[in-house]
């Protein structure tokens, strides 16, 4: 009985009976990346998928961006998919990572109440910024150091208003919080699109403003520098940068929540230049 | 309102059809709760029993330490265990970030103190001349502790209820060391709250109704325990 019930609880520990094809050294990849990866569903799809064509098993931690490429940067993980341009090139430029390459974007939408009482709809981002900061009209920011987080801050500094006051409420929540909330309080607030598409039934918000070019969000993967941290499973990061960036995973990227909501929320990119995507 | 019957509706279709993951949450939380709280009645029930019996200075510092620890915060367990098995902590060599082994630790730490103070307490209120009877017996002091323990059982089962409950509905320190990783780490809590953000809430629903089930099963077996001691 007892040793029954030891092998039990070994099994439930390790999930015994898991299926690996060829085996591997360190099967298990450490994967820290940002919340909208997670809230869109497309993780899941990938770590059953990433596990069925590769010997390595994903292990992701969905935490925003900042404290992704944080947990890379002590080497508490083995790769990191992001996107948050200025803040990965400072994370190469400490030598924290390896290799760093474009995957996929998707983009931004300002989205506000349908009555849009700052008059931002069918302006450029900028001009809709403004418009929104000079009526005070309520703006939900994300507040939680997200890529969603840093990018509208980032649209913030090039408008060249330093939002403050009451009208601006930081929320620190994820993305389909923050569109509940913007919905509830009849407010503006800048969401990805494939979030917005998931949550657009159950919100009484509109797309404002989309397709303006700073608008476009870049997700690059990251393998965590092995030479600075030697502890890192550089075999199976290097597995999983390059499962994303394979033909195979670009389709299957790129035909992602089609069915669902009628138009794919991420497009693929890899192999292309930076400079091509914006 | 209607978001609540489309959800109760759509939780039933996959309770019926017994959803993967549902199937693989319920089982998760089940598995990683159960262990816990195994693992801190193994550990708790003795300890707590020596606490109720014992005397020596500093007991009731002792004591306080253990009724602080059973108000201990989740995200609080989360943020040491979570530092604790990064790779660059202490634990590191182990890997366990993300993993259900993290999890037991944090939901063990969660647990323990409550099997602790509570056992203490049940042993305490166990008839003093008891103690002093099997002493004059000649019983050992292995065999009293374990008489007192026999005597004080249904307190005892309490505890680990008490305990159990704390940790199948808590979520900041197992999102926070599981990393809720789908068909592994992912609870009934961490789905609950993943589903809801991404608008999925037939799915959110079918998980809180089972979560509440357990967390009705575990106070019905509380309060039979408690029920059945009142005639002595």
């Amino acid at each position: 009985m007892i040793r029954a019930f030891a092998i039990f609880l070994v099994c439930a520990l390790v999930a015994c009976g898991s299926p690996t094809q060829r085996t591997v050294d360190r099967p298990e990849v450490l994967l820290a990346t940002t919340t909208s990866f997670q809230d869109s569903g497309l993780l899941d799809v990938v770590a059953a998928d990433f596990q069925k064509h590769t010997p390595y098993r994903l292990r992701a931690t969905a935490v925003g961006t900042g404290a992704a490429l944080a947990i890379g940067a002590r080497g508490d993980a083995d790769v990191v998919f992001v996107h948050a341009a200025k803040e990965e090139l400072a994370y190469m430029q400490q030598g924290n990572g390896d290799r760093r390459l474009l995957v996929m974007h998707n983009d931004f939408v300002l989205v506000g109440p349908p009555g849009d009482p700052a008059h931002v709809r069918g302006k450029n981002i900028f001009d809709a910024f403004r418009a929104i900061a000079a009526s005070r009209a309520t703006f939900i920011s994300r507040g939680d150091k997200s890529g969603t987080d840093i990018f509208e801050k980032d649209l913030w500094k090039q408008t060249g208003i330093a939002p403050a006051g009451p009208w601006y409420v930081e929320a620190a929540t994820g993305m389909g919080q923050t569109l509940t909330i913007a919905s509830e309080k009849r407010a503006y607030t800048l969401s990805d699109r494939g979030t917005f598409l998931a949550r657009r039934s159950q919100i009484e918000v509109d797309i404002l403003v989309q397709r303006d070019p700073p608008l476009i969000n870049v997700y690059h993967v990251i393998t965590v520098n092995a030479r600075k941290f030697p502890n890192v499973n550089a075999a199976g990061a290097n597995a999983f940068a390059d499962y994303l960036v394979s033909a195979e995973t670009q389709r299957l990227i790129a035909s992602f929540g089609v069915d669902k909501y009628g138009e794919p929320l991420f497009f693929p990119d890899a192999g292309k230049n930076d400079a091509d995507v914006r | 309102m209607d978001l609540i019957f489309q959800g109760l509706g759509e939780a039933a279709s996959r309770l019926v059809s017994l959803d993967p993951d549902v199937r693989d949450a319920t089982s998760a939380a089940l598995v990683v709760s159960g262990i816990a709280t195994l693992l801190s009645v193994a550990t708790g029930v003795p300890a707590g029993a020596w606490l109720g019996l014992s005397r020596f200075r500093g007991r009731k510092l002792l004591l306080s330490l253990v009724n602080t620890g059973m108000g201990l915060p989740p995200v609080v367990v989360g943020l040491f265990v979570a530092v604790l098995v990064w790779r660059s902590g202490p634990l590191g060599s182990l890997d366990w970030y993300c993993t259900r082994q993290a999890m037991v630790v944090a939901q063990y730490v969660l647990a323990a103190p409550t099997v602790v103070g509570l056992t203490a307490i049940a042993i305490q209120s166990v008839d003093p001349m008891l103690g002093l009877q099997l002493a004059g017996l000649g019983a050992t002091r292995g065999q009293t502790l374990g008489i007192l323990v026999r005597e004080a059982r249904l307190p005892i089962l309490t505890a680990a209820m008490a305990g159990f409950g704390a940790v199948i509905s808590e979520i900041g320190a197992s999102l926070m060391v599981g990393c809720n990783i789908k068909g592994d780490t992912r609870i009934l809590t961490t789905a609950i709250a993943l589903d809801t953000s991404k608008g999925e809430f037939g799915s959110a629903f079918a998980l809180a109704f089972i979560l509440l089930l357990l967390v009705f099963a575990v106070n019905a077996v509380t309060t039979w325990a408690q029920q059945r001691r009142r005639p002595l």
